[in-house]
């Protein structure tokens, strides 16, 4: 019982990652219409921009900077790269994401070096004892944390007038440029947003294992998340992204036992099997909403 | 129609399969650049060409589905993947470390590496009848992580990471052609073969396209809803769609690594896919040429920017100044798909078509 706990708030914690990821994804996606995968990218940046600052003004101060300043990066690269491409196929624009995420990946790589840096974050690999199990500090920040960032995301679409202007243009873009609404700001500020996002959960890979520069792959983990909730829904990221953690997870804890002949990396590829299948039964996913088809 | 060559009076003139003078006249010249070429290029660029070719056959194939049927594929990596380790394993050393059958014959190995890998991509095709647009791209990418964690595992297959395998024997006839011979050297026979596969499958390729299967695969690229309307069977040309595109891969993923001789389950990630795309979208999506130019391109790159330190020399040629050649080339990746899909969305193959069109009323163009 004890192992299987612990593997649950593993599961949570890392999938909480993979839910900010998701978030980012899913905002970008509702408010374009277009997959952005330059979020592995921006989520590498976050967390090189964290190990350098947090030794100058400390971690605590480093890591909003850092989401901040890659919000504005992000927003940067939609203004600069993706605007002139609206009215293209997604399919080319999603491409071009791809080589917008080439490019900022090599620049960061060349500020990270051949070394693990540390983001200087003060929880490491201590534990804690919770209810008689004793459980990695770092986990439980990342899950406290994003229930935060979910619940203030949520309540910023729900109740401000921005995030209703969001809402509007994710609905009907036209209906609501005829309101009033700036599209392209809406479009910027989704990837504002989304960069934020990554960047914060960037650092939290970072905790405790330090950024090298293969860190940029756990962002595709967010791929499966984002199929398996719905591309289209933001309460089926987070769920679909906390379902991933916590099946790569526990199949990571069990497979082992369960069935060996799976070849012991297999909690890696885990979720891509859970979304084929899930795809299999439902082909939106979970929380997504069917298209519908006019000729 | 003497004296009016573009003048069609019946349909199968204008679907013909080199339907203009200069598209015949050019075709002959490029294939007999093409066969003198082993006479006057040294062996190491000769194997690149080579490569290169075996590119083109499978940039086609992602052409087919992509360009033509319009159903994003990033999993390309993982049907050549399919087609190397059957090729691979079918003429295998049967004593060897890695699992082999010893058929050398390169006909029965490349046939059979295409048939596996078509038969894989049909088991596929249901997931693509029932999703669109970027659940599919997503989930085809899915098939690539689970194509590497199983090539990984299966070592005795694949020999695992770090380690891999020796590729396919090709060997025709009972003849070694990656040996030297009395009359050529290995690259050149390992060329002139590649150059025949791909003219065979480039002919093939175009002349299912432009048939009745190439205009239904037009029209569920097109719009699939309409397409249904007016009689196309949604779900057998998508599966047909990805059963072609997959063999060819095989085709292609079974040559791929003879040149080099030797390969390991690591090069079948998601870099191979995103090069394959890469290759459709610089040379042209829904063209076969375009495809080959886009191959061509992509696998000479990098042989283009190691020779970049010579003319800039803050460009360092291994791997420890401030900017290396491999950082440069990765980047050039990126910036050349962004570049080509603003200016030039229909890639090299209309950077070509400019060109013909501004010579063909020369001197008298706007």
């Amino acid at each position: 019982m004890t192992e299987f706990l612990q593997s649950l708030i593993r599961g949570l914690g890392s999938g909480s990652i993979y839910a900010l990821l998701a978030l980012g994804f899913v905002i970008i996606y509702k408010s374009t219409r277009v997959i952005s995968f330059a979020q592995p990218a921006f989520m590498l940046a976050g967390a090189v921009l964290v190990s350098y600052l947090a030794a100058e003004v400390g971690f605590f101060v480093a890591v909003p900077v850092a989401a901040v300043l890659i919000a504005v990066l992000a927003l940067g690269v939609e203004r600069t790269v993706l605007r002139p491409m609206i009215g293209k196929p997604v399919f080319v624009v999603a491409i071009i994401t791809i080589g917008v995420d080439v490019v900022v990946r090599v620049v960061t790589n060349a500020f990270i070096g051949l070394d693990v840096r540390q983001v200087g974050d003060p929880w490491g690999l201590s534990t804690v004892v919770l209810l008689g199990v004793e459980v990695q500090q770092r986990y439980l920040v990342m899950f406290g944390t994003t229930v935060a960032v979910v619940a203030v995301l949520f309540s910023f679409f729900r109740f401000s007038r921005v995030g209703l202007a969001m809402r509007a243009v994710a609905y009907d873009q036209e209906v609501a440029l005829a309101q009033g609404i700036s599209v392209g700001s809406v479009f910027a500020l989704s990837w504002a947003i989304a960069g934020g996002l990554a960047a914060l959960a960037g650092v939290f890979v970072a905790t405790g294992a330090g950024v090298d520069q293969q860190l940029w792959v756990i962002a595709l983990k967010a791929l499966p998340a984002i199929i398996l909730g719905g591309l289209d829904s933001l309460g089926g990221a987070v769920v679909g992204g906390l379902a991933v953690g916590v099946v790569e997870s526990l199949v990571g804890t069990y497979q082992g036992d369960v069935a060996p002949w799976l070849g012991p990396n297999f909690a890696l590829v885990a979720p891509y099997v859970l979304m084929l299948v899930v795809l299999l039964v439902r082909p939106y996913g979970l929380f997504g909403s069917k298209e519908v088809e006019r000729l | 129609m003497k004296g009016r060559p573009e003048l069609y009076t019946s349909y199968a003139q204008d679907t013909a399969f080199l339907n203009t003078r200069p598209k015949r006249t050019w075709t002959g010249a490029l294939l007999v650049v093409a066969l003198l070429m082993p006479f006057a290029v040294t062996d190491d660029l000769l194997m690149l060409l080579a490569t290169g070719f075996v590119a083109a056959i499978g940039a086609i194939g992602l052409n087919i589905v992509t360009g033509y049927a319009g159903q994003v594929s990033l999993g390309h990596a993982f049907f050549l993947a399919i087609g190397a380790y059957t090729g691979a394993a079918l003429s295998g050393d049967p004593d060897g470390r890695v699992l082999g059958f010893g058929v050398t014959s390169l006909p029965v190995w490349l046939l059979a590496s295409g048939l596996v890998a078509g038969l894989a991509g049909l088991i596929v095709a249901p997931l693509a009848v029932r999703l669109r647009g970027l659940y599919l791209a997503i989930v085809t990418l899915g098939l690539v992580f689970l194509g590497e964690h199983i090539f990984r595992e299966w070592t005795s297959l694949t020999g695992g990471p770090g380690v891999g395998r020796p590729a396919a024997v090709p060997e025709l006839f009972g003849v070694r052609l990656d040996r030297a011979s009395a009359l050529f050297t290995g690259p050149q026979q390992l060329y002139l073969l590649m150059f025949v596969l791909l003219v065979i499958f480039a002919v093939l390729a175009r002349n299912l396209v432009r048939s009745r299967i190439g205009r239904a695969f037009a029209a569920v690229r097109d719009r699939d809803l309409a397409a249904a309307v007016i009689g196309v069977d949604l779900a057998r040309y998508k599966a047909l769609a990805f059963a072609v595109s997959s063999f060819y891969a095989g085709v292609a993923g079974s040559l791929l690594f003879v040149v080099n001789g030797f390969f390991d389950p690591g090069s079948f990630g998601l870099l191979l896919s995103v090069q394959y795309i890469a290759m459709v979208l610089i040379g042209g999506a829904g063209t076969i040429s375009g495809a080959i130019m886009g191959a061509l391109f992509i696998t000479l790159l990098p042989r283009i920017t190691r020779e970049l330190p010579t003319v800039l020399p803050f460009i360092s040629a291994d791997a420890t100044g401030a900017v290396t050649v491999f950082q440069v080339e990765a980047v050039l990746y990126g910036l050349l798909i962004v570049v080509f899909l603003i200016v030039e969305p229909r890639g090299l193959f209309g950077i070509w078509v400019r060109v013909r069109n501004y010579w063909r009323t020369w001197p008298f163009s706007y």
